[in-house]
């Protein structure tokens, strides 16, 4: 069945629906990686966008019971040249199609994407519809342009109450703005005694549970949009180790007086080189980001720029000069993407030890 | 990191002759390598022995070494250059073994020579197989069961213990030259033994099969500072069990979930920083369909040929960023070449998928054996760029030139069954086709991934593409269908087929509606950045991105894969058609398939199109940019091929025109051009059927000289000595029939002379003549090309150069034209011409220092060769003498015939110079991997017909102290004519008999003239099998071996007791 996608520009795209046939609009950017999408559908990030894929053959293996990054995807669409129909892989068990028709997402597939990738990159991401032939492009784009944009993204991806995954290692306390499962499987895999809360948790709330550290995942939207996040961050900074992934910078960087501003079309994919300005080494990155911290709004703040990203020199970490918290723009839990940051994890935990060493010292 | 500033001189060694595992790729790499530390300010010595490549033009490099790639010449090339540092992983195999051979010697030490890139001790760490394996474990990097054996009794025992089927690999070979799978005792027992044989340190590895595996290959990169980037990774679409030179390979993998792609890339990266690789390396893995188990299989610490594809697949250039890498610099501070923009510290995404298919020379080689498996036998590959898998497969099928637009291929239709599962289930090169066949009657994909293990994905994909030529059948004229079709790569001659019309039909009517292509760019980044590279593919999609300039702009057509009869030589010449095009002011646009080639590198040309090369895809090319003309003059007889077509569709063609084409290459016409200008030719016809064939060959008399008209490297050409040869040619080398005739002439014995001229229609300009050593009758490709000539009469030339001039200006030639001589006595016999750049063009443009593909891009674009200071005639000869020496790969293929005859069977060439004859001609054929001994003992065994000639050349070795081996009957003869001989055994004689001889090493050349043919079963075919395989020169013509023995002659003191009595009487 022909569908198409229009964009507030007037564009559109006819292609074939797959997945679910519900009318869906959303801000749609474009995803670079070549394979990872079944962890991009359930990346929470993504709530409220429609993901094209600039690879052409997606739904190749099809989607396993393994590689999800939600309970559920928040994802508003999804566009595809081709929906591969008969997946090969032995842990698939089913199709792309199958999965977004059972998960009410509808798809597009048959577009130029790169023509839509193309429009993106000069355009900056534009709001699109994906709907029936019958809508008239003009018409749609108009209401797209008027259309008021959520603010509360955040909050429909969050926990809506606090739970434990429990390790005999290190109490993290990690807040959940649309975590990666990857966040919570990197601290599970290094023992660490979890506890996920939600996303309005108060400094009060996260110190109640006596951490050793404290993780802020990544998330979508606009850190703007979470003011509490950043009242929180302002009421545990120094007294307890802190490690922030994405939104979780972001929120990191606004909560020490910083700004963030919108990309044109965000960073998404998985061949982003990052610098790391300490040691002079790159490595190359899982990214999914529209929003970053800009670099004179660090002026006369503590934070350092530990990270850039190679290409357009936007900050990719930041470290605070005084407490033992840093965070990266990037997601060092991969999947999907490479696994070259993953080190970080470990550093985290190093920094939760040496804090605690000083603790001690203090209190002794 | 900065770049070095402690090193000023670089030595870089290429990789040779082009042969099987090592082809126009390492000309690739290397130019690119060379030009990128020019780049950087670095003088640039470079070593190659190989004529026919662009690296060795001498504007590539500071200083071009045009020696045998051999320890002692390299040697001394360093001793009296004494560069700082020496870049080895650029030259392929050869180049790294040479490197380590130069470093053990001390030479490097002794001369202070640092290696870049990788150093010895990775290099050793990835080649000598017991090292590899202990990083490997040391690393946690699995690696399949394995053992080393230096014997047969070592493979034994391994087999012992973990059964068959095991893998046979041996240390530091080519292109896996002497490996194989072994199923059973009688495999172990062969294959372990030439496997031992071939290797230079006599080890091979045993290893557990692991057949059936996903082949996963990642490119990888690193610098000094630890930045370590994929820069591509690529599925073979052909499981583990065959080499992946000789697989169907796609990139990026299409059946790896994220995890598995990062599984694959940690370790690829974790092996590269383990050997502390400062450059591109390959690694080679093989994934468990069934789970997340996988095995190292192979690294190559080295660019490759898989470097070269990937290079091509993503735009990223591999051997340009780690030439740079190797002098210091890093990922980070480099600039991508592609966008211009970004850093080259990055992942390359592809927005389209890569498909690249092997072109295999079993055309040539009836006999071969043409079952693949882990030794290499393709020549050479072509890749296309889809949007779809299909298109993008169904492309590169028809890239191939092998007379296929589509899944079909000749007589698989009309197999049996039974034919078509044994095909499939034991992979020959047409296995593909198979498939596609079973597909059609039925069989399921289930089935076929048992039989062939290919992963059901692919399988799907190729029941796609079947199951739409039902829909394409049942919809005639459907535009809806057409579209579908389109998008899934048909060609218009397919669905010319499917519809019953011609593939004219189908283009006029996508014409008419609006379905074309349009063209999408390679850019490396899946367009996240703008990027300016100019290097485009077509699809069936909405947007164009190929912006057609202001400019003028002129298409030249490439030549298509590499194969024997058509090699790098074409590449050449078109790389240096595109140079002059630009220099004369014009956009240069190219069309090319092949992903080995310099042509092919999108900084060559200002608009690179990667198409196949047919007359609809060339079509859609021209449409766009509405060239001034398109040359077809220098891609072989692929570009010549297409110009009726092209030029029957309005196409411009430049240069020489179609008429005067047609008038060189169609054998009436030409024989009437030859009589209007007084050239005579040897006595022939052509004929249509099989009497008149008959009919003619009586007339002119035998021996007689048969060939299909229109064909290139002397295809099914043979020399015929009478009647019923000729009835058995007629029945089942050629088709004949009034579409495609035969040309029967007589053989004249005598000396063979080629000469390549360029004419603007006006001045003809001859660079040089060529002697041949080899008397008519074997392939110009294959003999060895004296410059100047050694033997000819002042008159003899005259009389070339008359004709040359004559014929040029008689054909109207406008640009290059290539004409083979016989003489006999001293009248001068045209044999053919070829109106167009030839296999010499390179040499001969390089010893005489005449830019021929320039000078004739120039006159076919309009300029007077006189006023670029050119007159009519010959060049001054050069000082020097300079030879060209055919190379061969037998040792890869086995059940081929090594007998040189009018069918060209080498695949690359090398030049040796020097100030005389012999010595040349000895720097040649070393350099072409020929060792000659000073002394030893020569095996003969000729024909009788050559009988008389061979006691000469007897007693000649008998006076340089060779001993004399020989069978019965040559023996004989040679006795009878006073020389010391010892007798061997004929084959079926018992042991030691001639096979023995050679097993053992007990002669050091072996000259055989003996039952030339096809069949495998006959003793000459064996005897001359048996010397390849064991590595001992075998030259089936009595020219070579008197050259060679020339040679040999000349390196030995003379030896002349005193004459007896002369003061005393």
């Amino acid at each position: 069945m022909k569908r198409q996608l229009i964009l507030e520009d007037g564009s559109f795209f006819v292609g074939e629906a797959f997945g679910s046939l519900k009318e869906t609009t959303g801000e749609v950017v474009f995803n670079t990686g070549m394979t990872g999408y079944q962890e991009i559908l359930t990346d929470p990030s993504y709530c409220g966008q429609i993901v094209t894929m600039t690879y052409p053959l997606i739904g190749n293996y099809g989607i396993n019971r393994d590689d999800f990054e939600a309970i559920c995807p928040y994802v508003h669409g999804f566009i595809v040249k081709e929906a591969c129909s008969i997946p090969s892989n032995w842990r698939g068990e089913m199709t792309l199609d199958a999965y977004l028709k059972e998960k009410d997402i509808p798809g597009l597939a048959g577009v130029d994407t790169r023509k839509l990738t193309r429009l993106i990159r000069q355009h900056g991401t534009l709001k699109g519809m994906i709907c029936g032939l019958d809508v008239h492009p003009a018409e749609a784009a108009a209401k797209l342009r008027a259309m008021e944009w959520p603010r509360d993204q955040v909050k429909r991806v969050s926990t809506k109450s606090a739970y434990p995954s429990p390790g005999r290692g290190e109490r993290v306390v990690l807040i959940d703005f649309g975590m990666k499962h990857g966040i919570l499987r990197e601290l599970n895999k290094r023992h660490c005694d979890v506890i996920v809360l939600p996303y309005n948790a108060t400094a009060e709330d996260v110190l109640s549970w006596h951490p050793d550290g404290v993780m802020l995942s990544n998330g979508p939207g606009d850190p703007k949009d979470v003011p509490e996040a950043i009242e929180m961050i302002r009421g545990i900074l120094g007294k307890v180790p802190l490690f922030g992934i994405c939104l979780g910078h972001q929120l990191f960087a606004l909560a020490c007086g910083a700004n963030t501003e919108k990309l044109k079309f965000g960073h998404r994919g998985s061949n982003h080189p990052v610098k790391d300005l300490r040691t002079g080494k790159v490595a190359i990155t899982s990214q999914n980001h529209g929003y970053a911290v800009t670099h004179e709004s660090l002026v006369g703040t503590h934070l350092e720029v530990t990270h850039v990203a190679l290409n357009d020199g936007t900050i990719e970490g930041l470290r605070h000069l005084d407490f033992p918290a840093f965070t990266v723009q990037y997601h060092p839990e991969a999947s999907p993407g490479p696994e070259d940051a993953n080190s970080l994890f470990d550093e985290f935990l190093t920094l939760i030890r040496e804090f605690s060493k000083k603790g001690e010292v203090i209190h002794a | 990191m900065p770049k070095r500033r402690d090193i000023e001189t670089i030595l870089v060694i290429g990789s040779g002759p082009i042969v099987i595992g090592q082809a126009a790729e390492f000309d690739y790499a290397g130019t690119q390598a060379c030009l990128a530390l020019k780049e950087e300010g670095y003088k640039v010595i470079l070593v190659n022995s190989n004529p026919a490549t662009i690296m060795t033009d001498t504007e590539i490099a500071d200083k071009v070494y045009m020696e045998p790639l051999t320890f002692e010449f390299v040697a001394r090339i360093i001793r009296k250059e004494r560069p700082d540092a020496i870049l080895p992983t650029l030259g392929g195999q050869t180049g790294l073994n040479l490197a380590v051979q130069l470093a053990k010697a001390g030479v490097l030490e002794e001369c202070g020579v640092e290696i870049l890139g990788t150093k010895l001790e990775a290099i050793e760490k990835a080649e000598d197989r017991k090292q590899f394996r202990a990083l490997m474990n040391e690393l946690g990097e699995p690696v399949p069961e394995s053992a080393i054996v230096h014997s047969l009794e070592e493979a034994y025992e391994f087999v012992q213990q973990i059964g068959y089927p095991v893998i046979v690999r041996p240390a530091f070979t080519l292109g896996g030259t002497g490996g194989g799978i072994c199923t059973n005792e009688e495999e172990l027992i062969d294959i372990v033994s030439t496997g031992l044989k071939m290797s230079p340190v006599h080890q091979c590895l045993l290893e557990r099969s692991i057949a059936g595996y996903k082949e996963i290959e990642y490119e990888v990169m690193r610098d000094a500072n630890d930045n370590a980037i994929v820069v591509c990774n690529m599925e073979n679409i052909d499981p583990v069990g065959i080499h992946t030179g000789d697989s169907i390979v796609v990139a990026p993998s299409q059946t790896l979930s994220d995890r598995e792609y990062q599984l694959l890339r940690n370790a690829s990266l974790n092996i590269i920083r383990a050997l502390g690789i400062e450059g591109g390396c390959n690694v080679q893995l093989a994934l468990d369909p069934d789970s997340f188990r996988y095995y190292v299989i192979e690294v190559n610490p080295r660019v490759s040929r898989s470097s070269a594809l990937a290079s091509k697949a993503t735009g990223y250039p591999i051997a340009k960023l780690a030439a740079k890498i190797a002098v210091g610099l890093t990922l980070d501070e480099m600039i991508n070449p592609v966008t211009g923009k970004t850093y080259a510290c990055f992942e390359p995404t592809l927005d389209y998928v890569v498909t690249k298919i092997p072109r295999f020379p079993f055309d040539k080689f009836e006999s071969a054996n043409r079952r693949l498996g882990t030794q290499m036998k393709a020549t050479g590959e072509v890749m296309a760029i889809g949007r779809t898998f299909e298109e993008s497969l169904l492309k590169a099928v028809r890239s191939l030139e092998i007379g296929v637009h589509h899944l079909e291929l000749k007589d698989v239709n009309t197999a049996a069954d039974d034919v078509i599962e044994k095909r499939i289930r034991k992979a020959g090169d047409e296995r593909l086709f198979y498939i596609a066949e079973a597909l059609r009657r039925g069989v399921s994909v289930e089935t076929l991934h048992e039989w062939s293990q290919i992963d059901r994905f692919f399988l799907h994909k190729l029941e796609n593409i079947i199951k739409m030529e039902t829909v394409v059948q049942s919809h005639p004229g459907d535009l809806e269908v057409l579209k579908k079709a389109k998008a899934l790569g048909f060609s218009d001659a397919a669905v010319a087929n499917l519809w019953n019309k011609t593939e004219r039909d189908i283009y006029e009517l996508r014409r008419q509606e609006g379905i074309v292509p349009v063209y999408k760019m390679v850019d490396t980044c899946a367009a996240e950045f703008t990027s300016e590279t100019p290097y485009y593919y077509s699809t069936y999609e909405e947007e164009n991105e190929s912006i057609v300039t202001e400019k003028q702009s002129v298409i030249v057509l490439g030549s298509g894969p590499i194969r024997i009869g058509q090699g790098i030589e074409f590449d050449y010449a078109t790389v240096h058609c595109v140079w002059a095009i630009k220099q004369a002011g014009y956009e240069a646009i190219i069309i090319n398939n092949n992903p080995e080639t310099v042509s092919t590198d999108f900084s060559t040309s200002d608009k690179l199109y990667f198409e196949p090369l047919t007359a609809e895809d060339v079509m859609h090319v021209i449409e766009l940019e509405q060239p001034v003309g398109v040359i077809v003059q220098f891609g072989g007889q692929t570009a010549i091929n297409l110009a009726a077509e092209l030029e029957a569709r309005g196409v411009r063609l430049l240069g020489t025109t179609l008429e005067d084409l047609d008038r060189a290459e169609d054998r009436d016409k030409f024989e009437q051009v030859l009589s209007e200008l007084g050239i005579p030719k040897p006595a022939g016809k052509t004929a249509v059927s099989v009497e008149e064939a008959v009919a003619i060959a009586e007339e002119i008399g035998y021996p007689v000289l048969v060939r299909p008209s229109y064909v290139l490297g002397g295809r099914a050409m043979e020399i015929v000595y009478g009647q019923e040869e000729l009835l058995h040619y007629m029945e089942h080398a050629v088709r004949v029939n009034p579409q495609h005739p035969v040309l029967i002439d007589r053989y004249i014995t005598g000396k063979e002379v080629e000469v390549d001229a360029i004419s603007d229609g006006e001045t003809v300009v001859i660079p040089g003549i060529m002697e041949h050593i080899e008397r008519a009758g074997v392939h110009s490709g294959d003999s060895i090309a004296v410059y100047p000539p050694q033997t000819l009469s002042a008159d003899v030339i005259e009389k070339i150069v008359d004709y040359t001039v004559k014929l040029a200006r008689g054909l109207r030639i406008v640009g290059l034209l290539n004409i083979q001589f016989v003489i006999s006595d001293s009248d001068v016999y045209v044999l053919e011409v070829n109106p167009r750049s030839s296999r010499t063009v390179p040499f001969l443009s390089k010893i005489t220092g005449v830019p021929m593909a320039n000078l004739a891009t120039k006159a076919i674009l309009g300029a007077k060769l006189a006023e670029m200071g050119y007159e009519t005639g010959v060049c001054p000869t050069r000082e020097g003498v300079f030879v060209k020496v055919p190379v061969f790969s037998f040792a890869k293929l086995r059940n081929v015939d090594i007998s040189l005859g009018p069918e060209m069977k080498s695949t690359g060439e090398v030049i040796g110079k020097d100030m005389t004859f012999e010595k040349a001609l000895y720097k040649g054929l070393v350099a072409s991997g020929i060792h000659i001994q000073p002394h030893g003992a020569v095996l003969l065994t000729v024909a009788d017909k050559d009988k008389a000639e061979a006691i000469d050349l007897a007693r000649r070795f008998v006076e340089i102290g060779y001993q004399i081996l020989a069978t019965n009957g040559t023996a004989a003869t040679l006795k009878a004519a006073g020389l010391p001989v010892t007798v061997v055994n004929k084959i079926h004689s018992a042991s030691p008999n001639i096979l023995d001889v050679i097993r053992q090493g007990k002669a050091q050349v072996v000259i055989n003239t003996l039952t030339k043919g096809k069949q495998p079963e006959s003793d000459g075919f064996r005897i001359r099998r048996e010397a390849v395989e064991n590595g001992i020169p075998c030259l089936t013509s009595l020219d070579t071996a008197r050259a060679m023995l020339q040679v040999v002659e000349s390196m030995t003191f003379s030896t002349t007791a005193m004459t007896e009595g002369l003061v005393r009487s």
